[in-house]
């Protein structure tokens, strides 16, 4: 194949062939993470929908999700998603400054994320509600949790790349870091929109 | 705080009882791993090879030298595995009307290290060594996608492995078998250390294999040499990359499977408890989703040996070659569905039962073309009965009986009345030892000769192949007669005259076994002593058909110095059919290989710290080995020059003196390759 043929089809790189080919091999074998990673997550939901109903005399979904606070989640992560996008513009056309704007705009939505998820997972339990109560509410802890962690190795990992920025530059290197970085992230918001939509609209419905 | 809540803080539920005392048996084993690795530790310091092994081998990229690194460590895992083996058929000889010398609960512990370690420590960690070996010489790259990530795997796994070893010295292993089950591995039932040794080892190395499976895929996907299609690839790389594809969607069920059942031990959570909405089905149905896939990442690489190794040996084509490919792509589909049929037994429809009875019966048929694929290569073929081939026939004899005893299991009827006897043990033993354990042995004689330029010994070779058929058929068919007279899995003793002549030749059987491991063990010391006989530098000893044969014995550092132009299937056998073989290249260039890295041993270092603090519950030192393997990640992605140049001049050295050889070596025809006369250069003869 032809150098053009090869390019890599994110929007961020240089015109060397030899990023291109690099980034083809590295982000390929990411895509195919994710995929393992999702397959984990299928199964925590699938898990999930045979507990609903295992709540063993203690509160379901109904009597301790608040829609309120799931809304703000859902929010932020959406919009981090988009200042995310924003940032991977900027490693095409902006200066370090905006970039490390955005990456830090969206660290901060992350962490805001896991601020108001912690504040739910608190007021359950303060409600007799701990994962330990039933199988359904530890099916709901473990899901959810789980969500939870890969957004705080997201966070790790984008304050890493404020770092690697820093020293580094927008080197090749860094560029396709980001670009992984960027599947993660935007990976892990479609995870939440199922989250949603499969625990919590349901639960509240009921 | 008293000193007790020190200890506790300090060394967790440590303590002097967990100490194998209460056992002369236990204790002798434990006495026999802590003698083994001192004295293993005390030979390296005194022959001064620290520094050579940390250099050379802990902290290569090189797959050739990871692949050596992760049989190396199936072999030792194998011969402890054997020897628990040994020891329940020698229990089940003598346990007629007596206890017998193992209480049940040490019993169970031995079926349940045997069952954990051959799965995850002995066919795993062998068949990724051979995949990682083979694999990126036959389709002409230099390296894997990801080095660095692949020794990582390969120090996950042996963290896995050394948590099974350090359970012999402290603490007692899990009673509730290689597959885990809940209630036997709650805390309800079981509130000692065992599941949670089987839990974080079984993690620890699922991980790695996930890494494996991406890593193998990923290469196979974009490493491959110029004109070297996917339909062109051998196939021991199609069988290589239906298992990466196994390994990548199946081995996640395991990890939540484990993961989850952590949950319920550590955390007080429901999932499989028998309270509070807890449900075991679901702790069923996540481990077979990943149980089932995973006896095909077991057998296809083996599979793919079995289609080398015949092919070479009979000096022709692989016949029906795309068919085995498409056999095993079907294979790899139809593993998804069929986990049922490991629970016939536990209460879901009859309807769900057929369509999983019918789904896994359907199995058979690319199985069945396999086989007649095999046949139709040796017929009328240029067969040489070197050791990989007897084994290659021994498979052809001995593997269809196992298959012909699993299409009977997939009928949920028959399954109802066999189900959990020693007949279903005989079964997977059946496909296990013949399919997987011979496979690998047959690609351990094969490539041994590529990865140490030395040909193992052949009548060692044969005596060792003699001892393992034999054993394997006395220790294994009188169980699928003790299966139907209704004998139980998982016995320590039983109270029925007419089982014992079949134990007692079952008991002999497995000595044999062990005799035939000691066989390989002086094979190796043999062929060791005789390697100036046996040397094949050159590269080509059984006029191979494949690019890893295009290479030097060892393969030098890069592999390949220009990366081959391939024509065809079975790529050197064309180059050496067109005088293409052996040619030097115009010029060369400087190669780049990947720089050493103590990443695999860091991480693997601390994933098995944290494994140990979990099990043992030493927060401290659980969060040291985690966060050491986090900040280990993040540190090592601030190291920029991972990789060193092999300068041109250099790599022009290297490949006169291979030239040289291959030159100065007569020829060898096919019938002479068993004799010193083989220097690793095939003569060329007609087909
Ligand atoms: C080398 C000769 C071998 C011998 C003599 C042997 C013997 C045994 C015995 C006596 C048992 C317990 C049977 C019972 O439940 O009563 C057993 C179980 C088992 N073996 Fe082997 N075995 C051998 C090789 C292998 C190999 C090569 C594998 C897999 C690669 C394997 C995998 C298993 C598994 C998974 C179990 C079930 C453990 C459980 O019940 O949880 N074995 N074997
Ligand atoms: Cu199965």
């Amino acid at each position: 194949m032809n150098a053009q043929g090869r390019n890599y089809p994110g929007i961020n790189l240089d015109h060397e062939p030899q990023t291109h080919a690099e980034a083809e091999e590295k982000v390929f074998g990411f895509w195919v993470f994710l995929m393992s990673d999702l397959v984990l997550f299928a199964l925590l939901f699938a898990t999930y929908a045979t507990m609903t109903g295992a709540t063993a005399g203690g509160p379901s979904g109904g009597d301790v999700f608040e829609l309120k606070s799931t809304m703000i989640e859902t929010g932020l992560l959406l919009a981090s998603s988009f200042t995310f996008g924003m940032a991977s513009l900027e490693i095409k056309y902006g200066g370090k400054g905006r970039l490390f704007a955005w990456l830090a705009v969206t660290l901060l939505f992350g962490a805001l994320f896991l601020g108001f998820e912690w504040r739910d997972f608190a007021t359950m339990i303060a409600q007799g509600a701990p994962p330990s109560r039933s199988g359904f509410l530890s099916a709901f802890f473990v899901l959810v949790g789980t969500h939870g962690l890969h957004v705080t190795a997201g966070c790790v990992w984008i304050v890493v790349m404020m770092a690697q920025i820093a020293v580094f530059g927008t080197a090749r290197d860094v560029k396709i870091r980001m670009l992984r970085l960027g599947l993660f992230w935007h990976f892990l918001d479609i995870v939440w929109i199922a989250i949603f939509s499969v625990v919590y609209l349901p639960g509240l419905v009921r | 705080m008293s000193g007790a809540d020190l200890w506790h803080l300090l060394f967790g539920k440590l303590s002097a009882d967990a100490l194998p005392f209460y056992s002369a048996i236990a204790a002798t084993a434990a006495g026999v791993v802590v003698c083994g690795a001192l004295g293993a530790a005390l030979l390296i310091t005194w022959l001064g090879r620290w520094r050579y092994l940390w250099r050379e081998w802990f902290t290569s990229l090189d797959h050739k030298k990871i692949g050596i690194m992760y049989v190396v460590l199936s072999l030792v895992m194998l011969a402890r595995a054997v020897v628990e083996a040994c020891m329940m058929r020698m229990q089940q000889a003598v346990a007629f009307d007596s206890a017998g010398f193992l209480p049940p609960d040490h019993f169970a512990q031995l079926f349940t290290t045997h069952g954990t370690i051959m799965i995850f420590f002995m066919a795993m960690p062998f068949l990724t060594g051979l995949i990682n070996f083979v694999m990126p010489l036959q389709i002409g790259a230099r390296d894997v996608s990801f080095p660095m990530m692949n020794s990582v795997s390969l120090g996950l796994t042996t963290a896995g492995a050394g948590l099974m070893m350090v359970s012999l010295v402290l603490g007692k292993f899990s009673t509730g078998g290689w597959s885990g089950y809940p209630p036997y591995t709650e805390l309800g039932f079981n509130p000692g250390v065992g599941p949670d040794y089987w839990i974080w080892a079984v993690t620890l190395s699922s991980l790695g294999s996930t890494l494996t499976g991406i890593n193998f895929a990923v290469t196979i996907y974009k490493r491959r040499a110029p004109g070297m299609t996917l339909f062109r690839m051998p196939l021991f790389c199609w069988t290589a990359l239906c298992a990466s594809i196994l390994m990548i969607f199946a081995m996640p069920p395991l990890t939540v499977a484990t993961a989850l059942l952590a949950c319920d031990r550590y955390l007080g959570m429901h999932f499989f408890t028998n309270s509070l909405g807890g449900n075991m089905m679901n702790f069923a149905n996540l481990f077979w989703l990943f149980g089932h896939p995973e006896v095909y990442i077991l057998i296809l690489p083996p599979f793919g040996v079995w289609s080398e190794v015949i092919a070479n040996f009979s000096a022709k084509y692989l016949y029906g070659y795309r068919s085995l490919v498409y056999a095993t792509m079907a294979i790899a589909v139809l593993s998804f569905t069929v986990w049922v049929h490991h629970f016939f037994t536990m209460g879901q429809s009859a309807d769900v039962n057929a369509a999983f009875g019918i789904a896994t019966m359907l199995i058979g048929i690319p199985t069945g073309v396999k086989i007649y694929d095999w046949m139709l290569t040796l017929f009328r073929g240029r067969v040489r009965f070197t050791v990989p081939m007897l084994y290659a026939l021994a498979f052809l004899l001995l593997f269809p009986l196992g298959g012909l005893t699993g299409i009977l299991l997939a009928n949920p009827a028959v399954d109802y009345q066999v189900h959990n006897t020693l007949f279903l043990v005989a079964h997977f033993h059946n496909m296990l030892i013949p399919g997987l354990l011979f496979g690998m042995l047959a690609g351990y004689h094969y490539w041994f000769p590529k990865a140490f330029g030395f040909r193992l010994d052949e009548v060692w070779g044969r005596i060792a192949f003699a001892l393992w058929v034999a054993g394997f058929v006395l220790a294994f068919m009188p169980l699928y007669a003790l299966g139907l007279m209704a004998m139980p899995r998982r016995t320590d003793a039983f109270f029925e005259a007419a089982y014992l002549p079949y134990t007692l030749v079952a008991a002999f059987g497995a000595l044999l076994i062990l005799a035939a491991l000691v066989s390989l063990c002086v094979q190796v010391w043999v062929s060791v002593r005789r390697r100036r006989e046996t040397e094949v530098f050159a590269g080509d000893p059984w006029n191979g058909r494949t690019l890893e044969w295009a290479t030097s014995s060892p393969p030098p550092d890069y592999n390949f110095a220009v990366l081959p132009q391939v024509e065809g299937r079975d790529a050197f056998w064309l180059m050496k059919q067109d005088g293409r073989a052996y040619r030097t290249p115009d010029r060369y260039e400087d190669i780049e290989v990947p720089r050493n890295s103590a990443m695999g041993p860091v991480v693997g270092m601390a994933g098995a710290a944290a494994g140990f603090a979990l099990v043992w519950h030493i927060g401290w030192l659980a969060i040291i080995g985690v966060l050491t393997m986090g900040g280990a990640l993040i540190a090592r992605s601030f190291v920029r020059h991972t990789t060193r140049t092999i300068a041109a001049d250099e790599v022009r050295r290297i490949e006169a003196r291979w030239r040289d050889a291959v030159a100065a070596s007569p020829g060898v025809t096919r019938d002479d390759e068993t004799t010193p006369a083989n220097r690793g250069h095939a003569a060329m003869e007609v087909a």
